[in-house]
């Protein structure tokens, strides 16, 4: 049973973590994450820091499907132009302004560079909605995509082979390794957590939901549509970009190929898995769709006993195996995995008086 | 306080309103009637927003605000409710309810995203503000955590009047406020029409079947009958109207 739930006042009632299991849970698991940073073998970072990167994008993504009901198909493009932005102002500004200093101007650069597209790509949800949206933001993904590629900007984004990548410097401190990266995509991760959290908790992300469930009503209540359908554009797109900086300061070089539909669609699959709308269904879609193929491959590999012949199928396995979770989960869990933690903790709650 | 001006509406060949004409004074309560299809409804939208009409005006407190959008109207001071529920069903009723607040709120993007102090502050108070004003008033503390689709269709209605009265509306539009609902919960939605003009000296025009209801609380009634205006005056005036009897009863043999 859960108690400790009495409230003396509006503050106390209005926290996020108002019980103190729910602040053991939070408060655990971030020490968690710093002893894991320490002390986690090469291989567990480098899935932890995917994780990482996907989650950043998830949470933006949550923000304009999950709370504003717009679907997106196209976000991959701004997880790109995040990337080639901190890049290319990178390249563009090395020499000119100081190495220790540069993040603290590329990645806002980068952010307000995918924030302000995203306003663009956000404008014809003005007249369309679900289905039709998606189809028109598929099309941002192609057109950004497109334009990377071509040889007239090779000169600044590398077109088809790419761009070689720079090693952050915050006020003189290198992140040169994978662990210390990693580090810094959990501390982000962990405040656009939070930032999402504190945006559907007050005035402007209950617009986003007011107008997800209802848009006629919110208009009835003040809501402009025109302003919060592409406030939500630009917050995602934010986030998004944010994800592709970190993106390109992770990995030594960065290809638009990375950028494509695929993962503009994993965005959106982690985020049904996990569950539309819900501040943790970020995170337990982006645990789901990076570890499942680990722990395939992990498996397969035990009972292939890496036979090379074998090896030619874990691609297509991983795919299918994908395919099918996301079915079963459409069926079974429309709201995702949080439902599935909702219920638990209900049960919790009501222990050891009732099931249910 | 709210005046409408030979109003016209049709969609195609259909003549929703020709030439509705009536002010719904400060602080009273005004009804409309008329038998099913008179443009009860068309008339609400339009006041609304929704629809623009083809010919007259709608104004409220002197200005002309026929061009204006729903958004707009709701920054003025006007506020509805829906035949049909429209409540955010995704939401608890607290949070319905704070929406209602939305106009009155200023925090923005930068400080929604980080919470504490402007926005926090802000929030606090509308908590406080609801609380006292409407939860209370309205008497559903005891399900203010609850997620909407737990509620019966006669708190539902409740809440949507709270969720209206979140926005300190100077004139209130309930599209039957009291439809489908039993003759207990329909008194008690007739006394908290009456608390709330009673004490926020709200302006209130509503739509509804329910004859017993509109006799008793409206101070002028408009009775609508094919998009026409066949009457309009006091409770009394309208029931002993010839056209009005004819519109609802059929004409004498």
């Amino acid at each position: 049973m859960i108690n400790a739930n009495l409230k003396a006042s509006y503050g106390a009632d209005e926290r996020v973590l108002d019980n103190r299991y729910k602040q053991g849970f939070v408060y655990g698991m971030i020490v968690l994450l710093a002893l894991f940073t320490m002390g986690a073998n090469d291989y567990a970072i480098l899935i932890a820091s995917k994780m990482g990167l996907l989650l950043i994008a998830v949470v933006g993504i949550n923000v304009l499907t999950g709370y504003t009901g717009l679907v997106s198909l196209g976000h991959g493009a701004f997880v790109a132009i995040g990337a080639y932005a901190v890049t290319i102002f990178n390249n563009v500004f090395t020499g000119t302004l100081p190495a220790g200093i540069m993040p603290f101007l590329s990645v806002p650069f980068a952010v307000a560079l995918a924030a302000g597209i995203g306003i663009v790509v956000g404008l014809p949800s003005l007249r369309v909605k679900g289905l039709y949206l998606a189809v028109t933001t598929l099309s941002a993904n192609f057109i950004v995509i497109f334009l990377i590629e071509q040889e007239v900007f090779a000169p600044w984004t590398g077109g088809m082979v790419g761009l070689t990548t720079n090693v952050p410097n915050i006020l003189g401190w290198e992140l040169d390794t994978k662990r210390e990266m990693f580090g810094l995509i959990a501390v982000v991760g962990l405040a656009t957590i939070l930032m999402a959290q504190n945006l559907i908790r007050t005035r402007v992300g209950r617009a986003f939901i007011a107008i997800r469930d209802r848009d006629y009503s919110a208009e009835i209540l003040g809501i402009s549509l025109l302003r919060y359908k592409l406030t939500s554009f630009a917050i995602s797109a934010a986030f998004c970009g944010l994800s592709g900086a970190l993106f390109a300061f992770f990995y030594a070089r960065i290809l638009p190929e990375q950028f494509e539909l695929n993962l503009s669609l994993e965005l959106v699959a982690a985020l049904i898995i996990g569950g539309m709308g819900r501040t943790m269904g970020p995170v337990f879609g982006v645990i789901i769709i990076v570890m499942v193929p680990e722990v395939i491959k992990i498996t397969f590999g035990a009972i292939t006993g890496d036979a090379a012949g074998m090896a030619q199928l874990r691609a297509p396995l991983q795919e299918i195996a994908f395919g099918l979770l996301l079915v079963v989960f459409l069926l079974k869990e429309p709201l995702g995995i949080n439902q599935i933690t909702d219920r638990l903790l209900r049960a919790a709650n009501r222990w050891p008086f009732a099931r249910g | 306080m709210l005046k409408i001006e030979n109003l016209h509406l049709s969609f195609g060949g259909i003549k929703a309103l020709q030439g509705v004409n009536f002010e719904a004074r400060e602080g009273e309560i005004t009804g409309v009637i008329g038998p099913n299809g008179a443009g009860k409804t068309s008339l609400f939208n339009s006041i609304s927003g929704f629809y623009t009409p083809d010919q007259g005006s709608v104004s409220f407190e002197g200005n002309d605000i026929t061009g204006l959008s729903p958004d707009k109207r709701a920054e003025l001071g006007l506020a509805r409710t829906f035949q049909n529920i429209a409540l955010f069903r995704g939401m608890t009723v607290l949070d319905n309810i704070k929406l209602g607040g939305h106009t009155r709120l200023k925090t923005g993007v930068w400080q929604a995203l980080r919470y504490f102090g402007a926005a926090r502050r802000e929030e606090l108070e509308l908590r406080r503000d609801i609380e006292e004003r409407v939860i209370d008033f309205l008497e559903i503390d005891h399900i203010r955590k609850y997620p909407i689709t737990m509620l019966p269709y006669g708190l539902q209605k409740r809440v949507e009047l709270g969720r209206a009265l979140a926005m300190r509306p100077k004139v209130l539009l309930l599209d039957e406020p009291v439809a489908g609902m039993n003759r207990e919960e329909t008194a008690d939605m007739a006394r908290f029409i009456l608390d709330v003009q009673d004490e926020f000296g709200t302006t209130v025009l509503l739509v509804e079947h329910d004859m017993h209801m509109v006799m008793d609380i409206c101070s002028q009634i408009v009775v609508l009958n094919f998009g026409q205006q066949i009457a309009s005056g006091t409770p009394a005036e309208v029931s002993r109207n010839d056209a009005v009897i004819e519109a609802y009863l059929g004409a004498a043999a």
